[in-house]
């Protein structure tokens, strides 16, 4: 078992060992410290996928995040208040159910992925980058002024949305969710990297022009990066939502993108686990520096600093050391 | 006479003022190796990146296989059949050498739309990955980092990519350049067998693989063709004697 593989073990024991410590003494905090830091990792799994594998510097997965958050939060008002979100020309309905709220948290980011993909592929470099946090600030700008669901203050949902068969509102049980969701993320990402797709992608990333001279069309690729990048990004934010019961446009802002991008980038650009890692020290950072001081976010920046300068690979090249190939 | 795979009509460019393709016409006909030499910042390079689609010309026209492909994309004159490698080795350089070698089957074979597939464990890939690493001699470094391998190997490896492509004709930009001589008289033996599977269009600076290998030579100096012929009407040609082998002769 090489380093890498041994790493992500440990990784993934602890994330669901101090929750279920946490649980059985009664520490409910805790739980929900975990549970944030999971979701995080899905968020930054996503971001991943188009920032490590296609080399696509995203500054916008708020956009997502914030759809997601907001596809739980409309459906669960709808379903809560009993009014239809559409009468006409069919009825819809809104709804408390965990499993459809996330399969639309997914269609809805990935379409808004696919047609900003479109629009912003024609750019590259320093433009990639301000065109994607200039979609998400749209997102931003438009939840604040929408009166509908709730503007500036945003929407709060009474009850955490129902799974068959659990209680949602235990932490334990809601943090198993959302661990089980990271692991199935983690499966499907893991696969994409090494299938033909994920070759292809993470050679554009390396050499476009070695991608064209075998017949194919980076662009591509990384539309299709991007969008799978965001229904991922998607189905964090409607965890993130159920999470705090509470949605509100902080979610689609520029804060929002640089918090993904620092789980990636801690975490180690490119690698599956990366993110997982970068989410959790994230969340300890946060927890334990947080209590020092309230400018926590200055340490935080060191740290990130620190790791752009010595460790590039982040927690994983300094840890694991350089991917190895698989053969 | 079959008529030519690859033919470049009247082909200009300019940089500023510099005219790097000076209305250039040259053809590449099936089972041969066409060199094209000349002097240093002659254009050699800037003619073969129009072929090939990454530069386009200012006015001109390239017809590929009986069809003009002038509009195409670099992806998808590659997709009809153009093998190049570059002069500046242009390779994935994270990956290993295997890799690099299935991402060319890969790209040839196309369906790159599968996201569940263990790619490195696909046999009709590997096999043809493998073969092509064999047959340029790098088979015992498929392991290897591509960063990690001398310049001459990397010259090797664009070969090899190349080669898993099946191309209708390759477009080689000195893959000779720092290969040794070990590995010059190697390559020269392999691109020699190579012309019967398909034509190429050779840039080379190495005068005696040139001689050797050549059916056809074109001399490119400042942007313009001067001369077409086979080796020993260019040997023979005053004017090429002056502007290019007199040069090196004084060297
Ligand atoms: N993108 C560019 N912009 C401006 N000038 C260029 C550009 N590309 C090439 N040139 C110039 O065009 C001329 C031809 O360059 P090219 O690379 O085609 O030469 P070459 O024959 O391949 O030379 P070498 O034998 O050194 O490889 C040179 O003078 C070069 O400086
Ligand atoms: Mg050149």
């Amino acid at each position: 078992m090489n380093k890498e593989t041994t790493l992500n073990i440990v990784l993934m024991t602890i994330l669901v060992a101090v929750p279920v410590l946490a649980w059985m003494s009664d520490e409910p905090f805790l739980v929900t410290l975990a549970t944030r830091a999971v979701i995080f990792a899905i968020a930054g799994v996503g971001l991943n996928f188009a920032l490590g594998f296609g080399g696509l510097v995203s500054f916008g997965h708020a956009a997502f995040f914030g759809l997601g958050g907001y596809a739980m939060g409309i459906l669960a008002f709808h379903a809560q208040t009993y009014t239809p979100m559409m009468e006409w020309p069919f009825v819809i309905e809104g709804t408390k159910a965990m499993p459809i709220i996330w399969l639309v948290a997914i269609i809805v980011s990935a379409l808004v992925a696919l047609a900003i993909g479109m629009l912003s592929l024609r750019t590259s470099g320093a433009y990639f980058i301000m065109i994607t946090l200039a979609f998400a600030q749209m997102f931003y700008y438009f939840a604040i002024s929408w009166p509908a669901y709730g503007g500036e203050d945003g929407l709060s949902i009474y009850v955490r949305n129902e799974f068959p068969g659990l209680n949602t509102m235990d932490p334990i049980q809601y943090f198993s969710i959302c661990y089980v969701l990271l692991l199935l993320v983690l499966f499907i990402v893991h696969r994409a990297a090494h299938s033909s797709f994920g070759l292809m992608l993470r050679a554009a990333k390396q050499n476009e022009e070695r991608v064209q001279a075998v017949g194919q069309v980076p662009n591509r690729l990384y539309l299709i990066a991007f969008t799978i990048s965001g229904a991922i990004t998607g189905l964090a934010g409607a965890l993130f939502a159920d999470l705090n019961r509470f949605v509100s446009p902080t979610m689609f802002s520029w804060h929002t993108s640089g918090e993904i991008m620092v789980f990636v980038i801690l975490g180690g650009l490119g690698r599956v686990f990366g993110p997982v890692a970068g989410a959790a020290l994230y969340i300890l950072l946060e927890h334990s520096l947080g209590g020092l001081s309230a400018y926590w976010h200055i340490y935080l920046g060191a740290i990130l600093l620190g790791v752009v300068i010595f460790a590039r690979g982040g927690l994983y090249g300094l840890i694991a050391g350089r991917e190895v190939a698989h053969d | 006479m079959t008529d030519p795979i690859l033919e470049v009509r009247e082909i200009t460019k300019s940089f500023g003022g510099l005219k790097a393709s000076n209305t250039i016409s040259l053809d590449l006909r099936s089972g041969e190796i066409h060199a094209l030499i000349g002097p240093n910042g002659a254009g050699k390079s800037t003619l073969i990146k129009q072929i090939t689609g990454s530069l386009k010309p200012d006015s001109g026209s390239v017809h590929f296989n009986g069809q003009d492909v002038s509009h195409l994309s670099t992806a998808a004159r590659a997709q009809l059949g153009m093998g190049r490698t570059f002069q500046i080795s242009s390779l994935a350089m994270d990956y290993t050498v295997l890799q690099n070698a299935v991402l060319g089957a890969l790209g040839h074979r196309g369906n790159i739309f599968r996201f569940f597939n263990n790619v490195m464990k696909d046999t009709g890939l590997l096999a043809t990955a493998e073969n092509a690493l064999e047959q340029v001699g790098l088979q015992d470094f498929r392991a290897i980092r591509t960063a990690d391998l001398s310049h001459g190997q990397r010259r090797q490896l664009e070969v090899a990519i190349a080669l898993t492509l099946e191309p209708k004709a390759f477009l080689m930009d000195e893959p000779m350049a720092g290969l040794g001589a070990d590995g010059s008289r190697h390559m020269i033996g392999f691109l020699n067998s190579l012309r019967q599977k398909a034509p190429i269009l050779l840039v080379e600076h190495d005068m005696d693989a040139v001689f050797a290998l050549a059916d056809r030579i074109s001399v490119l100096v400042y942007g313009e063709i001067i001369a077409t012929g086979d080796a020993a009407e260019i040997r023979s040609n005053p004017q090429v004697r002056e502007a290019y082998l007199g040069e090196e002769d004084a060297a």
